[in-house]
């Protein structure tokens, strides 16, 4: 990947930087709705990762095969059923938490699955998107780019909301990162933040 | 680009003679054979731009092009292999074979039997997958090609690219696994006992002739097999031949009617003892069996990367069969992509135009030349 290609994934990815930190070269990843494979290829070429991703879009799919990308080609909201038990150190599930209907399956199968799980959302708690509300209206912001009626996402939470969840069901948060437009947030991140990158584990 | 659109043209048979005995998978042993085949493209200085097209049931090697005195005798896969079509014969060198105990020229049953001067007929070895290969590999030494760019193949062709990886690790880089499956089920099985019954309860090929009734049986069971349910719905539905009778036992309806065209048709050209010998060998074709049934320690002497294809529609070599061969491999840490096609067509649709298809092939092989 040229540096130019790289900066692109991390443009179009904000989390990417932290995941790439979270890796190992050697290590085995898992990339859930892994698009056209960018952050993939990025983690592959720059961190010397072991890669393979998961996603349902037929276009998507065609483009990850296009980056020479194992991506293979499937639906998350069935679970991970094909993947076995510690397959992965670790699987990724970026900025596609919110669109999926059955949140707690695919957590628990990521923990299945990967040794570590790293999510990121956008924080509905932003802000920003608090004010958009208290004007009346839905969010449309970088984090949440799209209007109310052509949103593919289904489930709207906060950072609160998913620490809550997290604590809740025994998940270990063992870092998380809170970011406002690339950069990081250390105070109030439930207010600043507008999006989250998590790296979870089962408690051993 | 009026030559681009009219594929690669024409082309021409060549045959391989192989003069030492060849032990077979069975325990027999073959004195020497021929293998017909095609080759469309150049062969590069560096020999590593080389693909193998492996046949399924009834195919053979004409895969591409036509023959100049028979313009209407196009290629099986003639839609994928061609100039800037996803097999690109600019780019790449394109070898088709007729395996082992076909009826396209290779040595098989109407083959003439040395020890005994007459076709070899019911005589004729059952041959395996793994007998295919390892013949294919000679014709590959024959050609001086020492490792495949790709082995592409689908159904029974798919099984053979995906037993290249394990039979000869070193000798294919990327293997093309497409509508396929790590072995047969017993349901699967079962279709084939009943079309090899077909054959061999025919009372003509018990006495030595050529079994027509019981060809065209095994063909329309197989036939139907190959087709989905909506798309026979779709094609046929209940429509009926029209000025056909009814409450009586002629073709009326309309599925009716193809596929007692189909059975007529493959009948007329199709060898009885190849039929056999082809659903035999994909009903023993289970590389798994060597490790104790564990597809992933089979698998794990590829040193090939694989794209697996799978259609949607697909009953007889389902989705879920294609997901076993990428869950191995993933389980290995191999590489592998895999797409699953939405078609209609059912088995068949890995030989159909599909525009998706089509560019899945052509961006994956894009990545296959060093």
């Amino acid at each position: 990947m040229t540096e130019a290609e790289l900066a692109n994934v991390i443009q179009g990815r904000p989390d990417f930087d932290v995941i790439a930190g979270w890796v190992q070269p050697g290590e085995r990843v898992l990339d859930l709705g892994c698009g056209d494979g960018s952050m993939l290829r990025g983690l592959i070429d720059t961190r010397g990762v072991l890669g393979w991703g998961v996603e349902l879009d037929d276009a998507k799919v065609l483009a990850a095969i296009r980056n020479g990308v194992n991506v293979i080609q499937g639906d998350l909201e069935g679970g991970l059923a094909d993947f076995e038990d510690g397959a992965f150190h670790h699987v990724i599930l970026s900025l596609t938490l919110q669109a999926m209907r059955h949140t707690e399956t695919i957590i628990n199968e990521m923990l299945r699955v990967g040794r570590e799980a790293v999510v990121s959302f956008p924080n509905f708690g932003y802000w920003q998107h608090r004010q958009a509300i208290l004007n009346g209206h839905m969010p449309v912001s970088e984090s949440l780019p799209h209007q109310w009626y052509n949103t593919p996402n289904v489930r709207f939470f906060t950072i609160a909301d998913f620490d809550d969840f997290c604590a809740e069901r025994g998940i270990l948060v063992r870092e998380r990162k809170v970011f406002d437009n690339g950069r990081e947030i250390t105070e109030e991140h439930n207010f600043l933040g507008s999006i989250g990158v998590y790296r979870l584990g089962r408690p051993r | 680009m009026t030559s681009r659109d009219n594929g690669i043209g024409i082309v021409k048979a060549a045959r391989a003679r192989f003069e030492a005995p060849f032990a077979l998978a069975s325990g027999g042993t073959l004195p020497g054979f021929e293998l017909v085949y095609e080759t469309y493209g150049k062969l590069n200085a560096a020999k590593n731009n080389a693909i193998l097209i492996c046949h399924a049931l009834s195919g053979h090697h004409h895969v591409a092009g036509h023959y100049a005195d028979n313009p209407k005798n196009v290629g099986w896969w003639d839609n994928m292999i061609g100039p800037g079509r996803p097999i690109d014969t600019d780019r790449f060198f394109v070898v088709g074979v007729n395996n082992l105990g076909g009826c396209h020229g290779s040595t098989g049953p109407s083959s003439i039997n040395p020890a005994t001067g007459k076709p070899w007929g019911a005589d004729f070895p059952v041959v395996t997958v793994t007998d295919w290969v390892s013949a294919q590999a000679l014709l590959a030494d024959r050609l001086g090609i020492a490792q495949w760019a790709a082995t592409v193949g689908g159904s029974l062709g798919g099984m053979q690219a995906m037993q290249w990886t394990m039979q000869f690790p070193e000798r294919v880089r990327h293997a093309l696994v497409i509508a396929a499956a790590p072995n047969l089920t017993a349901e699967n099985i079962a279709f084939n006992e009943v079309a090899r019954q077909a054959i061999l309860t025919d009372a003509e090929y018990k006495a030595g002739r050529r079994p027509v009734t019981g060809l065209r049986l095994a063909r329309m069971l197989g036939h139907i097999t190959y087709l989905s349910d909506d798309q026979m719905a779709e094609k046929f539905g209940r429509k009926r031949r029209p000025g056909s009778g009814s409450y009586g036992f002629g073709v009326e309806f309309e599925v009716e009617s193809y596929l007692n065209y189909q059975g007529d048709k493959f009948a007329e050209w199709f060898d009885a003892d190849t039929y056999l010998r082809m659903t035999k060998a994909l009903d023993y074709f289970d590389p798994a069996a060597e490790t104790g049934g564990n597809l992933q320690a089979a698998l794990a002497r590829a040193k090939a990367r694989f794209l697996v294809v799978s259609f949607s529609t697909d009953w007889r070599f389902s989705p879920q069969r294609s997901r076993e061969i990428v869950d191995a491999l993933v389980h290995n840490g191999q590489d592998v992509a895999y797409a699953e096609i939405k078609s209609v067509h059912g088995h068949d649709s890995f030989l159909m135009q599909d525009a998706h298809y089509h560019a899945i092939m052509r961006a994956y092989l894009d990545g296959v030349l060093p």
